[in-house]
């Protein structure tokens, strides 16, 4: 990045953001207080398992969070300086899809399948660059031929269970990117494809960042996908972000516990491991957390302090963990 | 929390309440569980709460009015038809006719039903291809012009009604089982049930019937409306349950040429039909919606 | 790895548990209202390979590739179109009913989907008892002292067996589906993706437990997974499978980290490392991953090969010998031919 891009203020900026649902079981705090920034033409990975709310974190940016259930969603978001969170739905409308975009895991779920891709791939790129007719299709053709999909006039006319998923997945991204947003959030999107179809993407995705210079949030629970697309990531256990900061330094040395935890889980090519380190225990339940750090009761290092919860604490400037570990005695 | 170091500690959440349990939680639809504990009330009990024998004609006391009318009397609350039998008696006959018709041909399409589903489901192939043929031409097979021909044949009764609706209803219930069916083959434990050993017997048995129980708990209420209906036009059309045994059908029928001036013939034998489906209706939503809220196309 | 030392050559028959040998699976599909035969599908297409005891054979490969179908067969869940299976030494396609059933007791199966493999109206203690009622002529109290020992292996309270499966979360059903695959006390497992649909860290202790079984009880696994590090890390051998076939087979550290085949090159550099540097080159296929419905001619992997030469496209190559290893390619020609 250049010196400007770093004096320039962030693209997203989430400060103590918190959702909390209210459901029949509870209260369920599925974001309690997440906060941090990304900049232009950055990635920011958002790891964490099942429950950890790194996709209801993304939900709650762009105000989709479920509606059935009642709750809170409060805390500052700024998207260029501009709070999210104080919109009105109409004014959200005309930022999702142009400011914002969003891919998320299953494209068949992205994509409507009874219309041809040239009918979906309308709506944004009409919206955006006011075209019609004859140029709104070339322009679509010219996106689909920009995300790498071969014979893109013949595509246009394709319907989505006609494509593979690697495919899908191009198409959701041409759509992501008609009108080039200042952020994209994609949420696991990589899940469902073959292993050397994921490397494809995952290239096209940093090659389109290359071009368009958005900031993206990557969530995703692998971490060698967090090794080769992020610069930063946020590690988040029970819907907070529990350590945050470079991605080669919170490989090599990361500090919480969870963290640790979580490196030393995963199986190594190349390592010649005999039992791989286990996380004791299950996730907690969000609508029971206990008072103090959600992670004590799985904690190999835990100590009476823990009973209260930790705040972020530095680490190092830029690298931050929410354990008492890192306190100065 | 148990803590292993092999193996990991192990807690286990809390219990989450089944489906029946769901049930209570959601509250008992007391409505319609109210209407039809009326009519099987009625019906059980109708010897002994009727005013008079329903079969007993007066020709003095021909097309009497309800009570509330000015010329009627408590002797007959509900009027007399044509041929002066009590109206409120046969009311309560009647609902012993529509209620064994309904929960007998239903309980009897639903068995035949469910096993052709079942079977046509787990074998596949050629078993399931001859199966959902027959099933297909059952179905496209009109009920009343069944029961017609086999009131013109055989002549009208309790019998054939029930048997003209249940060799047609059963189909119904056989393209929605192995519909399901279809969906659970597809889940591993019926795999698992294979590579443990298991047979045909033990597989549809063990594991496909208490998975379709649900489907067919709800398909089977909200088709006890539709055969009382259904049985009740055949009364109506004179090819269903003969006279003199009231059958709300019939006595609609009887009243048909009378709807301006003795109005109370037809209509009370209508609402008694009305509010009987309706309840039954009403039930079979409510356990689809608790039960199994995937059914709502049904 | 703490695995025991195997040779580098392919095991003789006398120390192997499975022995496949050129199994086929084609699929007819039909097209038309009479089904007229509009091709066939090749899941799997000529495919062999062994399993010792005690070991573990991890399959690799990515969508069409053939690994499901294959599972399926050794489980004999359908039948294969030609070649054949043998365990034990015994033709396992010749079985009659009772021997089936002896060999459905050796060989048992974990699935991918925790929400799928259990019956969500039956209790847990039924359902690991099952294999037991269908097989075993134990009493029920025999087959409730055997039902909680098996919980006791797989790390699950005794209270478990009242309770029904939606009251586990994904990593426990898991266990309830190892301890259930382990009732008849069989020889082989077959782990069709056992840990995918688990959280990471869950993924951990289960696979921990399914190794320290092979140690305890010396079953076999063949595990099936596109998670390459955890395949890695559990197999003893791996065969990398491509639209039907086995194109590299090898004791699994060697595939791993030194791929002969161009192919096995690109898949386990799409398993990204978390440290990047330590890995020399990057490989990404272009293309799709294309359907055995109609498979390219000549090798079948030549339309993406980034070393394709020219009668890759005409001439097929089968599985040769290459410094222990087993692979299929052009790049290798020269070698002697594997045997058998």
């Amino acid at each position: 990045m250049t010196s400007q891009t770093l004096a320039r203020p962030p693209v997203i900026d989430v400060r103590d953001l918190r959702t909390h649902l209210v459901t029949r079981w509870g209260t369920v705090k599925a974001v309690d207080g997440v906060s941090f920034a990304v900049r232009e033409g950055e990635t920011l990975g958002l790891v964490g398992e099942s429950g950890s709310g790194k996709s209801m974190t993304c939900l709650s940016i762009v105000r989709l969070t479920p509606r059935s259930v009642s709750g809170v969603l409060e805390g500052t978001v700024l998207l260029d300086g501009d709070d999210l969170l104080t919109k009105s739905e109409k004014e959200m409308q005309r930022i999702r899809g142009r400011k914002v975009a969003m891919i998320l895991q299953d494209p068949m779920s992205s994509l409507n399948p009874v219309f041809s891709i040239g009918m979906q791939m309308r709506e944004p790129v009409a919206a955006y660059h006011g075209l019609r007719g004859a140029a709104l299709w070339r322009r679509a053709a010219e996106l689909l031929a920009s995300v790498r999909i071969p014979s893109p006039e013949a595509r246009l006319r394709a319907f989505p269970h006609q494509l593979s998923g690697g495919m899908r997945q191009r198409v959701v991204g041409a759509m992501a990117i008609a009108a080039p947003p200042r952020l994209l959030i994609a949420d696991e999107p990589t899940t469902s494809l073959d292993l050397t179809i994921q490397a494809q993407y995952l290239g096209l995705l940093k090659e389109l960042q290359a071009r368009h210079h958005f900031a993206m949030i990557f969530v995703t629970h692998n971490l060698g996908i967090v090794a080769k697309m992020c610069e930063r990531v946020a590690v988040m256990y029970a819907g907070r972000i529990v350590e945050m900061g470079a991605v080669r330094e919170i490989f090599v040395s990361p500090r919480h516990p969870y963290t640790q935890a979580l490196l030393e889980s995963v199986p190594r090519l190349g390592a010649k491991l005999d039992r791989l380190t286990t996380v004791e225990g299950q996730p907690p339940d969000l609508a029971r957390l206990p008072a103090g750090c959600a992670f004590a009761a799985r904690c190999p290092k835990v100590m009476d302090r823990c009973a209260e919860a930790p705040p972020e604490l530095a680490v190092a400037p830029g690298h931050s963990s929410r354990c008492w570990l890192q306190a100065p005695a | 929390m148990r803590v292993d170091p092999l193996l990991g500690a192990t807690v286990l959440p809390e219990a989450e309440p089944r489906a029946w349990a769901r049930l209570y939680d959601r509250g008992l639809p007391v409505i319609p569980l109210g209407i039809i504990g009326v009519f099987v009330l009625m019906a059980i009990l109708a010897p002994l709460i009727s005013p008079a024998d329903p079969e007993e004609q007066s020709l003095r006391s021909r097309f009497r009015p309800p009570v509330w009318d000015g010329r009627g009397s408590w002797r007959h609350p509900l009027g007399t038809d044509r041929l002066g039998r009590d109206m409120l008696s046969r009311i309560f006959y009647g609902s012993r006719v529509s209620l064994a018709a309904g929960v007998i041909t239903v309980l009897l399409a639903s068995a035949v039903g469910a096993a052709v589903g079942l079977v046509a489901g787990y074998y596949g192939g050629r078993v399931d291809a001859v199966l959902m043929r027959l099933t297909d031409a059952t179905m496209s097979f009109p009920v009343i012009l069944l029961a017609l021909i086999l009131a013109v044949t055989v002549g009208p009764s309790f019998t054939n009604v029930v048997v003209a609706i249940a060799v047609i209803l059963w189909a119904r219930y056989a393209r929605v089982i192995r519909g399901q069916v279809l969906t659970l083959m597809e889940l591993d434990f019926i795999a698992q049930a294979r590579i443990a050993g298991a047979g045909a017997w033990r597989v549809i048995s063990r594991h496909l019937v208490p998975n379709t129980l649900n489907t067919l708990v709800v398909l089977v209420t909200l088709q006890i409306g539709y055969v009382i209906i259904v049985e009740a036009s055949l009364s109506f059309l004179g090819a269903g349950i003969p006279p003199p045994t009231p059958a709300w059908g019939s006595m609609i029928a009887e009243g048909r040429e009378f709807v301006t001036s003795a109005w109370w013939v037809s209509l009370f034998p209508g609402l008694a039909i009305l509010l009987v489906v309706l309840a039954f209706n009403l039930l079979g939503d409510w356990l689809r919606d608790t039960l199994d809220p995937k059914l709502r196309q049904l | 790895m703490s695995a025991p030392e195997l040779p580098a050559k392919i095991p003789s028959a006398a120390t192997s548990l499975l022995e496949v040998s050129d199994l086929t699976k084609h699929f007819p599909v039909r097209r038309g209202l009479l089904g007229w035969s509009a091709g066939l599908v090749r899941a799997v297409d000529g495919v062999s390979f062994r399993i010792d005891a005690g070991t573990t054979l991890g399959l690799v490969g990515e969508s069409g590739c053939g690994k499901t179908t294959t599972s399926k067969l050794i489980l004999a869940l359908a039948p294969p179109t030609s070649g054949s299976i043998r365990f034990q030494g015994e033709d396992v396609l010749a079985l009659g009913r009772p021997g089936l059933r002896r060999y459905r007791r050796a060989v048992q199966a974990v699935f991918q989907d925790p929400y799928a493999s259990l019956d969500p109206r039956m209790r847990i203690g039924a359902i690991i008892a099952e294999p037991l009622v269908i097989n075993e002529p134990l009493d029920a109290a025999a087959r409730r002292r055997r039902v909680l020992e098996l919980l006791d292996v797989v790390g699950l309270p005794e209270r478990s067996v009242g309770l029904f499966p939606h009251e586990f979360s994904g990593g426990q059903r898991q266990r309830i589906a190892i301890a259930r695959a382990l009732a008849l006390s069989p020889k082989m497992i077959v782990l069709d993706e056992p840990v995918s649909a688990l959280d990471v860290s869950i993924r951990a202790q289960i696979l921990n437990l399914l190794r320290d079984l092979q140690r305890r009880l010396g079953v076999s696994y063949l595990f099936i997974a596109h998670d390459l590090a955890a395949v890695a890390h559990m197999s003893h051998q791996i065969a990398v499978m491509y639209l039907g076939k086995i194109v590299e087979w090898g004791e699994a550290e060697a595939v791993a980290l030194a791929p002969k085949h161009p192919y096995t090159k690109a898949l386990f550099s799409a398993a990204l490392p978390l440290f990047p540097e330590v890995r020399d080159e990057e490989i990404v296929l272009s293309g799709e991953v294309p359907s055995p419905l109609d498979p390219p001619g000549g090798c079948r992997f030549h339309p993406r090969c980034p070393f394709v030469m020219p009668h890759c496209a005409t001439e097929e190559p089968v599985l040769r010998q290459e410094g222990g290893r087993l692979v299929a390619c052009h790049l290798y020609a020269g070698a002697p031919a594997a045997t058998g």
